[in-house]
This record gives C-alpha cells, structure tokens and sequence, in this order.
C-alpha cells in the first residue's frame, strides 16, 4: 500500500493551495473518500466470522495478522440495501480508540489529492443517512465525492 | 524518579504489608521474640533507608515508632493493645507518606507532631509494668543492627540458603505472557497445517518446537503465580480494627495461604475477598453478649480456607456467627421490591438468601462506617463472575454461614470446547462443561432403546433432557443466538443430537449445538467495545487455523434463559440427585406434567415420578387376559386408563410412563397410564389443599393459578401390578401440623411418599440417604417423626435409628420404617434397633394410620411428663 506516496502526496503544496490525500471507495455506486492518514490498512476480500446478536451494522470479526478487527458492514451503516450476494468486498482499516474497525465497502479504487480550498460542507441536498456521516464533500468532474467522519461512523457503542 | 527511590518504594511496600500482619500477630502473643525482631528491623531498615534517601519526614516517623519498638523488645514495655495501635498509626502515616512518595517523587506536605508526641508518650510507657529496674538502657537499643542508624540500606531479610531473586516489573511479565500466548497460537496454527501435510520433513523440529512452547507457556505462568497470602496479607490488621470499632472478639485463621494463582487473577479477587471478610465480620459475628447467650465462645472465629481442586482454586470464607437470618432476608426483598411476597413463599430458605446478591441488597438495618453500603454482594458475585467463577453461600441459624468462590487458575490461556451451531463456530470454555452427551428424538415405543438411553422429551413447548435420575432444561443454541438453521445436512441430524452439559453455579442445563469438534487452548481476548453490552460472550479468540471465533460466556447463557434463576436448579432438586441440597421440602416448587383425562379439567402429577411420555398409535395397543398392554423395550406394559376405559377409537394415545427399576433387582418394571391429552409442564409448589375422596386421587392443589387434581400415582402403579408396593391398605388419614422428615433413598417413592404425606396435612421434608439427614440433625432441624427407609446406600436404615437412640435431639423422635420386605424377624430385627413402628412399602394408609397412632403416643408422654 503506497501510504509513503500518499504521505508525499499529502505535503506537496501546488501554487499556495495545500492539499489533502485520499482513499476514494465506492459503497452502492456513490463515491466516497477517507483521508489517507486515518487509514490503517486496505483488505481484499476477508473470512469474516459472524457475530451473533450483534447490531446490525457489525458484519463480523476477522483476523488482521494476529489482531481481531471488528468489521462494519458501510451499506448498513448507511441504511443501505444489503450488497447482492457473492459480491466480493473490500476493507478498509481504521482505528478508534485504540481498536481497529474494518469498513466493509464494494470497491477501494485509487488514492486522490484534493485541493483543501475545494472542500465544501454538506449540501442540503445530501440525503440523511449520508449527512450523518459526512463530514463534507468534493465536487470532482460530474461526480459528487462524499468525504466519510470515522469517527462518527465507529460511534456506534454510544447508539447501542 | 531515579532508581534508588523506585526501588526503595518497592521494598517498603512489602515491608508494611508484612509489618501489619507481624504487629497483629504480636498482638495476639507478645511473648513471640521472633515476631518482635522482624518488626524491629523492618522499621528500622525503613527509617535506615529515609535517612540515606533524605526524606527527613519519613524518617522522624520511623524513628519514634523505632523507640516504642526498641522499648518493647528491650522488656521495658508491655505489648499492649493501646501500644500495637500507637504503632500502627505510625505505620499509617509511613503509607500516606510513602503514597505522596511514590504519586509525586517527593514528600508530601504535612504535621506528623501528634503522631510523634503519641509515639514518644507510648514509648516512655505511660504505664511501666511494676518498678522498671533504672539500669535498662533508656537510649539507643544496643543491637547490632540498631548501631548503624543512618547507613545503607541493609539486604532486608535475607533469603535463607540460597534461592537468588531479582526483581523484575510486572509490566516485562505481562508483555512475555502476551508473547507467549501468542507463540501458543501459532504453535497451534502450525501444527494444524501440519496435521495436512504427513510428509515428515517438518514433523520432528515441530514437535521440539511444540514441546519448547509448552515449556516456555508453563513457566511465563509460572512467574505469574502469586501465592494467595498475598491477598490476604491486609485482613489480619483489618480484622483487628473491625474488632475494636465493633467491639467483638475476633479471631482469623488463614489455611492453605500459600496456594499459589495467577497474578491477574489475584489482584481481582482481592477486593471482592476483603470486603467479605469484612461483611462475616460486621454482619455476620455476633456481638460477645449475643455469643455467650447463645452459648458460643466469646471470640467470633472467620475462617480463610484457599486449596486447589481440578484446575480451580477454591477459597472458603466461613463465620461461626448468627447466619443469614432469611425473614429479615424476605421483608427487605419485599421492602425493595426485589420480588413479591407469593414469589418468596415458593422459595427455599437458600434461595431467598441467594438475594444478597442482588444489586441494591444490603442486610444490616442500620448503615455501618464498615459495611453496608448496599454496593457489596452484588459486586462481589459480579467481579467473580467476571473472571469466569462463581461463588455459592452456605448459612446454618446460629451456626454461622459460609462462602465458597470457585475460580480459574489463570485466565491467559483456557481450554475450550469448539462446537458449531447454525453454521457459526463457537468456543465452550471446558471449565463449564460437565459432559458431552448425544441423544435421540423421543424415540418410538418399542423401538428397542436400550434403557436409561439419553433421550431428548418435548413436554408441552419445553424440550427437557432426561439424564440419568435427572430432568435438565435444554437451551438450543441456534436459537438463542437468533441464528438461521444451518444449510440442511443428511437425515442423522434428526436422529441424534449433541448436547453440552453445563453447570453455572448450581444450575446444570444442555445446551444443544450442531456438531462437536475438538478442545482447543485458547488465549481469551476482549471483544470491541461496541460488543461489550452483550453478555452471552466473554470474549473472542483466533484458532489454529486463523479463524475469529466468539467464545460463549455459560453464565450470560444461563442469565439470558432465566436457568440461573433457579429453574435448572429446582429440576435437579426435583429428582434428588447428590448435587440437591440434603431436604427438599414439600412446598417447594417442584415441575408439575398437567395433563386432560375425561373432562376438560386439568389433572397433575409430578413430573419426576414420570419416566417417559410416548404417544402410541392405536395399533400398539393390544388385549391380554382382559388388561391393555403394549411391547414396550422389549417387554409387555399394562395400560390402566385413568378414565377407567381406552377408547380404541382415538388413533393416537399418549401415555405416561411410570418405570421403577430399582426395587426389582435392577430389572426395570414400567406401567403406562393412559390420558386423553398432555398439557403442559409447569414449575409450582405442590401442596395438596383438599384431600380426595374419590379413589386414585391425593386431592386437589392450585397450580399455576387453577384448582388442579393431583393423581394418586400409587393407586395407579397398583392397578396396573397389584404387588408393585406390597398389599394395599385401608383406613382413615391422620392429621396434624406436624412436621415429618422422610429418608429414603429411592427418588421414586420419595416423590410418592412427600405428596401423600403433605395431602394428610403433615409438613414433609425428604432426605435421599441417612447423611443428609443426620446434617439436617446437626443443623438443628426439629421434627416430629421420621419415616424411614431400611435398605439404603451408605449407612441404613438399622443404622441409622440406632444413631438417633444412640442421643442428641432427635433421640426420643418416633421412628417409622419402610421396607419392602415385612416378616416377623425383619420386623423384631427392626423394633431392636430402635424403630418405633414398621409399614410395608408403600401401604399409604398403614403409614398415615401409624404416623397418628406415634405421634398421639408422643404427645401423651409429653403431657405426662
């Protein structure tokens, strides 16, 4: 995983406008970014043991190198529609609290460096389920790029 | 802070904690040179140590409370109560300083002025024994060691021959317990991998390797270990200051305070032990006056027992005081609303003393600076509960009560059952699992199951598992956890089924899952915090094979399904096996099978007297010499209609099933009683309120809320094979307010006798064998009569009368035997030893007519005496 490039990335400052480095997924086709330095570790697909009992949004646990990592199911999360079965999906890592969460997302794609002056707060626009996670947005090149608060989205404990 | 002064904060930590308990002991013998000597150099190491340190206010303390000292083993001075507690205070203030110390790296603030003058007054003994001869030396004690005040600290107590120690941190200790668990794991995943792979190349190293780990695993652990002393180093001086606040005699005995456990496990059950002690102390000792009116010792003794058992440590925590007083118990229940007044009467007197640990119980009617904050019990169960053991409680009246924690060795490393249910693997910690057992469906009649085979019963909605002499609750596991049923698999899964026998305490329960694997070590970690609230887990671990797995925690399972509650408990009591307390009495809840014969009204028997419930089809059913019977295992089996006639035209019959296989030479002998519908099985008191007139039935009790008639199941063993007890009697039933205590040792007729007992008015408790019922004597039970059995495992029936003659307060007590056998010798053989009267098995009326006659005599006698 190239988080020395993205370190870079994130340090390179274009003609007085300083950007921010991140990974960009999609979770049901929308496209969604979380800054590089709060990403631990990107998975592909995953054994995940399920958690009986557990709420919702908790797809499981699985095993990252000898640590147990608790895995958040992002469409449910979201209240989403549930990924069609036999999809393969990805994770990405996070960390709160000293524990480690693993997103569970459809697709992790390339790392991008935004401008911060492009940075925009919610729209009003922005359905519920999102608003509540987002904690801004990019406009890109005809698409809309949400930029998920992790520290929101692992709040779950506080809801339980 | 630098080294020297960590180091020195380490040593007097120990140092006090041995000086409290040196002091307490010197106390108690003042005459113990050696105890005095240690006290001595203790204190005068520590104020060595300031002095080299520079801590100026440290060490004015230690050396005023060195003066008293230096007096004392000078002979100058007395040990005295009011001398110990001077010294005591002074190493109090060490403490304080010696926290500020350790919180700030310097000394904290403050006026030790008092204190010295308090010392200095005690130590020019305000009250010398006689006329001290005046050429003692009043100054420095010449010791040697006492010579050089101000030098290095000296080695304190020196390691006798040899064994060399280093100190290390516990945090180095834990970060090798955590590689080590991990090294375990991996071990583990190895050989897994290897299990695949038979080639042999890496197989040798891997052993060595495997080996090595275990090694490597037992002695991480065993530098973990901690003898338990050192949880108890605190209670001697707290119980020697309980004293004296409460003014009570107390005295501590600690047993077995070298059994060693885990660190972890020890620093948690410290508190929960502490506050114990304190409550058997403040609750439960009486005061001096109180114990000599009851004719006890002046001195209240608290007994501290720790041993290992089986992987386990158990720790007893015994009063010799008042016991738990269970009516105070039930008006505070009542007062907080914990339960209502009709819950409590169905209880036990132990049940209701279980609501100690309840949260927001708390016995003491007045809040003492001691106890009784309302925060103990409950906590203190739940911190036990918390590291995977469980504590029962024990109280006698007047006899005091006892407390027995049961906890793991370690808690780093467990081993573990690895089931599978609705698809999903799961861990059983192995120290929960009694057996594992495989049992059919409700098999056909007739199918040929072997006897006593374990069989899986539907009563009502309620599957239950017949085990042996005992009924347990099943819990399905799938279901409990909400999981799908499993991807189907072949047909066998009907046909048998895996159950986990767990124990919680005193409840055992199975637990059903869908396969069995192997048992696993594994190294139990916490679950995420967002999983935390939920209580069927205690933690998760990763297996051989890489694989997270949640491990199931049988203490939520049991809360989650109310066993712990009691219900798995009163099963087991039901069916009197050893793990029942020694009397059952008659109102206990018992479960009761309601069932429908020839009406609409619902009739009950007790669901321990039936063996079986089958449902036969119509073509099973067969006529012999006028009398239904069907093949049953192998046999014939009568069929008696309870309402007098089968109707052959129904398809389907269910039956009960009485078998009594002990009284007839191990060859099991069943009849079946037929009824026109099984209801439901329900857990109430049974105690027969009307007795019946009408032939077959015992009377009529409420159960569940409902007038319910209460089957007579020995008329009906008798209609069906008129020699099952003997000959059967007639006669008028005695009655009377008296209460019976039954010893027999046949599950069987114990639930035959208490109900007919209790439907002629007597207050009945059974007991299975002599012993318990000799517990019940020394527990200070009263009755009015005993029945017994004659042939008993253990001591008999002969036996035991003679006992009873032989004095103590059951000695004058009418004594009834039972017997299946009755000619003149057995009977003469039976008066000899002491019985007042003998009935046959089971001639219901001969007995009532002979309990009457025995206690009418004894009532007489009473009177004329």
């Amino acid at each position: 995983m190239g988080m020395g490039a993205g370190l870079a990335m994130l340090s390179r400052e274009t003609a007085g406008d300083t950007e921010q480095a991140f990974v960009t997924l999609s979770v049901a086709d929308q496209l969604c970014g979380i800054p590089v330095l709060g990403v631990r570790d990107i998975l592909a697909e995953q054994a995940i043991t399920r958690i009986p009992l557990a709420p919702r949004e908790v797809a499981g646990s699985l095993n990252l190198r000898g640590r147990i990592v608790t895995a958040i199911d992002l469409r449910r999360r979201l209240r989403l529609a549930d990924a069609p079965a036999g999809d393969a999906r990805m994770s990405v890592v996070a960390e709160q609290g000293g524990e480690l969460y693993a997103l569970l997302v459809d697709q992790v794609s390339e790392v991008l460096n935004l401008p911060t002056s492009a940075f925009e707060p919610n729209p009003a626009t922005l359905p519920a389920n999102w608003a509540a996670y987002s904690a801004g947005i990019y406009r890109l090149q005809g698409r809309l790029l949400v930029v998920l608060d992790i520290a929101r989205l692992l709040a779950l404990s506080a809801e339980a | 802070m630098d080294d020297l002064l960590a180091d020195f904060l380490t040593e007097t930590g120990e140092s006090l904690a041995e000086l409290d308990v040196a002091l307490v002991r010197l106390e108690r013998a003042p005459e113990d040179g050696a105890t005095l000597s240690l006290i001595f150099r203790l204190v005068h190491t520590i104020k060595g140590t300031c002095g080299f340190l520079g801590l100026p206010r440290l060490e004015r303390v230690a050396h005023a409370s060195e003066n008293v000292l230096g007096r004392v083993r000078d002979k100058v001075l007395p040990v005295t109560p009011d001398l110990v507690s001077a010294v005591l205070a002074g190493i109090d203030r060490i403490k304080t300083i010696v926290a500020g110390l350790g919180a700030t790296g310097a000394e904290p603030d403050g006026d030790d002025a008092a204190l010295i003058a308090a010392l200095d007054t005690a130590s020019e003994g305000r009250a010398p024994p006689a006329a001290m001869p005046a050429a003692l030396p009043v100054t420095e004690p010449a010791s040697p060691v006492a010579a050089a005040p101000a030098n290095a600290p000296e080695p304190a107590a020196e390691p006798p021959g040899g064994g060399q120690t280093i100190r290390v941190g516990v945090d180095v200790l834990e970060d090798l317990m955590t590689l080590v668990s991990e090294l375990v794991l991996t071990r583990n995943q190895l050989l897994q991998i290897a299990r695949g792979h038979e080639d042999g190349a890496f197989a040798v190293p891997l052993q060595r390797l495997s080996h090595i780990t275990s090694d490597l695993q037992e002695g991480v652990m065993k530098t973990r270990m901690q003898p338990i002393g050192h949880a108890w180093n605190k209670l001697p001086r707290l119980v020697r200051d309980l004293a004296r606040d409460l003014d009570k005699k107390i005295e501590l005995t600690m047993l077995g305070a070298e059994t060693e456990l885990d660190r972890q496990v020890l620093e948690l059950i410290k508190d929960p032990l502490t506050h114990m002690v304190r409550n058997s102390g403040d609750h439960g000792l009486e005061t001096t006056a109180e114990r000599r009116a009851a004719g006890k010792s002046d001195a209240g003794r608290i007994t501290l027992n720790a041993f290992h058992e089986g992987g386990h440590i158990i720790i007893e925590i015994a009063d010799d005081g008042r016991g738990l007083p269970v009516e105070r118990i039930r008006a505070k229940v009542i007062d907080k609303g914990l339960a209502t007044a009709a819950e409590l009467a169905g209880m036990t007197d132990a049940q209701i003393q279980g609501f100690i640990f309840r949260p927001g119980f708390s016995t003491a009617a007045a809040v003492t600076a001691v106890s009784g904050r309302g925060v103990g019990m409950d906590v203190v169960k739940t911190n036990i509960e918390r590291i995977g053991g469980t504590v029962d409680l024990k109280s006698v009246a007047g006899q005091g009560t006892s407390f027995t924690i049961k906890i793991p060795l370690t808690l780093a490393i467990v081993s573990a059952l690895i089931v599978e249910a609705g698809g999903e693997r799961f861990a059983i910690p192995q120290l929960s699992v009694m057996e594992l057992v495989r049992a059919g469906a409700a098999a056909e009649p007739g199918a040929g199951q072997e006897p006593g085979a374990t069989v899986i019963e539907h009563i009502g909605q309620t599957p239950v598992l017949r085990l042996r002499d005992r009924l347990l609750p099943l819990i399905r596991l799938a279901d409990l956890l909400r999981l799908d049923a499993p991807p189907a698999r072949p047909a066998e899964g009907a046909a048998s089924l895996h159950i986990v026998v767990a124990q919680v305490g005193g409840a055992i329960f199975g637990i059903i899952v869908d396969r069995v694997f192997d048992t696993e070590e594994i190294v139990v970690k916490p679950v995420a915090p967002i999983l935390r609230h939920m209580t069927m887990f205690s933690g998760n671990t990763i297996l051989g094979d890489g694989s997270v797995i949640m491990i199931l925690d049988p203490n939520g399972i049991a809360r989650a399904t109310g066993i712990g509650a009691g219900d798995g408990r009163q099963l087991a009591e039901a069916h009197g096996d050893g793990l029942a307390p020694p009397g059952a009495r008659s109102d206990e809840r018992t479960s009761l099978l309601l069932f429908r014969a020839g009406g609409e009204e619902t009739m009950a028997v007790p669901l321990g007297l039936v063996a079986r419930l089958e449902d036969l089809p119509r073509e099973a059913i067969e006529m012999s010499a006028g009398q239904a019977v069907t093949q049953y295992r192998g046999a014939l089996m009568p069929l008696v209609a309870l309402t007098g006639e089968i109707d052959l035209a129904r398809p389907r019959q269910p039956v009960l099933v009485f078998t009594d296989g002990e009284r007839t030479g191990g060859r099991e002998r069943s009849m079946g009683l037929v009824v026109d519908a099984i209801v439901d099985v329900v857990q109430d008191a049974l105690r027969v309120e009307l007795a019946g007139d009408r032939p077959g039935l015992l009377g009529t009790a409420v159960i569940a809320g409902r007038a319910t008639d209460v089957i007579d199941t020995g008329y009906w063993l008798t209609r069906a094979f008129h020699d099952w007890f003997g000959k059967a009697g007639g006669g008028p039933a005695g009655r009377g307010a008296h209460r019976v205590l039954v010893v027999e040792d046949s599950a069987f007729f114990r639930q035959l006798l208490v109900p007919a007992l209790a439907a002629a008015g007597y207050d009945v408790t059974a007991c299975a064998d002599a012993g318990a019922a000799l517990r019940l004597l020394d527990g200070g039970e009263m009755f009015d009569a005993i029945v017994s059995d004659i042939e008993m495992p253990g001591m008999s029936g002969l036996a035991f009368v003679g006992r009873l003659r032989a004095g103590g307060a059951w000695a004058e007590l009418p004594v009834i035997a039972l017997s299946g056998r009755a000619n003149a010798a057995e009977i003469a053989a039976g008066r000899a030893a002491g019985f007042t009267d003998y009935v046959q098995k089971f001639e219901r009326d001969a007995l009532l007519r002979s309990l009457a006659q025995c206690l009418a005599a004894r009532g007489e006698q009473r009177l004329a005496a």
